[in-house]
This record gives structure tokens, sequence and C-alpha cells, in this order.
């Protein structure tokens, strides 16, 4: 049982989202680091303004694209039995389908 | 298969006591390694990122969670197994535009990654432990 890999799309997409990664988490540092959040509110609205709300949503979406391509290439090369590397990749497509929406629902509800 | 058959009676060596590993090898494994280790540690990013939002006093016992030495500890673990992969990884998306390919040049970017690994591992022990 043989699905296609990807190829050159796939290889984009793992470099694209780990140059995202890479740039929104230098910003996220310095962020951080030059003006933290010491409480509640100073965080809340942080994870509340629009411009670091949608970065950090696309971020967990660049995330979960990346560890979808990187898992798969590590199951890909560990798990030789077809119906097992089948089941093995459901499963982890489900946990991080489920970790992105859930993700994704904290940051949209943020503020509301 | 014919084929899958002959390529599953390959001899095998795993003794990993055994095998030398050179630095390239080494950062490509940690590579892979904390990569898997960080996929682990999304469910806990997704919770602390929840309940630090709920309210204040979650916020407040969120920030609490801290104080405890395994909680630092783990968190440690987890922030050096990001700075690695973002290490290493930078050395490959430097080898996809062919900067550094050739042995001399990767295996001297390899220990590159390997001395920021160290400066990162004492930063974060002197910052959190």
């Amino acid at each position: 049982m043989r699905g296609r890999s990807g190829g050159v799309r796939t290889w984009v997409i793992q470099r694209l989202s780990a140059v995202y990664i890479a740039v929104f988490m230098v910003m996220f540092l310095f962020q951080l680091t030059t003006q933290p959040p010491i409480d509640f509110q100073s965080w809340h609205s942080m994870m509340a303004s629009p411009l670091v709300n949608i970065a950090f949503i696309c971020f967990w979406i660049a995330v979960i694209s990346h560890a979808w391509i990187g898992m798969r290439d590590v199951i890909m090369d560990y798990v030789h039995d077809d119906g097992l590397r089948f089941i093995v990749l459901s499963l982890l497509g489900l946990f991080l389908v489920f970790m992105l929406v859930w993700l994704v629902k904290i940051l949209i509800t943020v503020g509301f | 298969m014919m084929k899958t058959d002959m390529r599953r009676d390959r001899p095998k060596h795993l003794n990993l006591l055994k095998i030398h590993l050179p630095v390239t090898g080494v950062v490509s494994i940690i590579h892979r390694i904390t990569g898997v280790l960080m996929i682990l540690c999304i469910p806990f990013c997704a919770f602390l990122l929840q309940y630090s939002l709920q309210n204040e006093s979650a916020f407040n016992a969120t920030l609490d969670l801290f104080n405890d030495l395994s909680v630092r500890l783990f968190f440690g673990l987890a922030l050096w197994s990001v700075a690695h992969h973002f290490l290493a990884g930078i050395r490959y998306l430097l080898f996809d535009v062919d900067i550094g390919v050739a042995k001399t040049s990767a295996r001297r970017a390899a220990w590159i990654v390997v001395s920021g690994d160290v400066v990162v591992l004492a930063t974060i022990f002197w910052w959190l432990i």
C-alpha cells in the first residue's frame, strides 16, 4: 500500500512553515523580554491585540503543518507494516487536527 | 511481495554503543528527537495558554506552577529542544540554498550548532534553575 508522500510541494510547505515559525519565535521572544506581560491584564491584552492574535494563530497553523510533515517522515522511516503505519498516521493526523482546532479556538475566543 | 521480503532480510547492525556517529549525525538525530518531543509538548502548551487567559487567578496559578523545580526542569528541556531544533534547522535551510553543503563546511556548521546548544543550555540553566 503506497500513498503519495508529496515531493516538492511538501518540501516547500515544510520550509515555509519553518521560516515563519523561526521569524515569529524571534519576534515573540524579543517582545517577551523587552515588554514582559507581568500580569493578567497585560498578557490578556497582548493575546487579544489583533496583530498578535492573528500572527499567533498562523504560528500554530505553521507548527501543526510542520509537525505533520516531520512526524510523518519519522513514521515512514520506522513503521514498515503498511496496515500499522496507516493506523499510526491516522492517529497522528487526528491528534494534530484536534490540537490545531483547540489552539485556534483558544485564540479566537480571547476577549469574549 | 519479493521486494519487501528481500528488504526485510537485509542484515542489520543497530548496536548504538558500537556505532560511531560523526557530529553531523548526532546533530541530525537530536534534531529528529527534539522534533518529536516538541509535538508531545503541544497539548501542554495549549492547556497553559487556555488556562492563563481564563481569568486573573488562573493566570497567577499558571505563574505559580513555575515555582516547582520539576516544572522548571521540563520547561527547560522543552526550551532547549526548541533551541536545538531551531539552530539545526537553520543549518538545513542553508543547505537548501546550497550554503555549507561540502563535507568540511557541513561538519563545521554542525559544531557551530553544538556550541549554540551549549550556550543555550547554560543560559537556560542559569535563568531557570
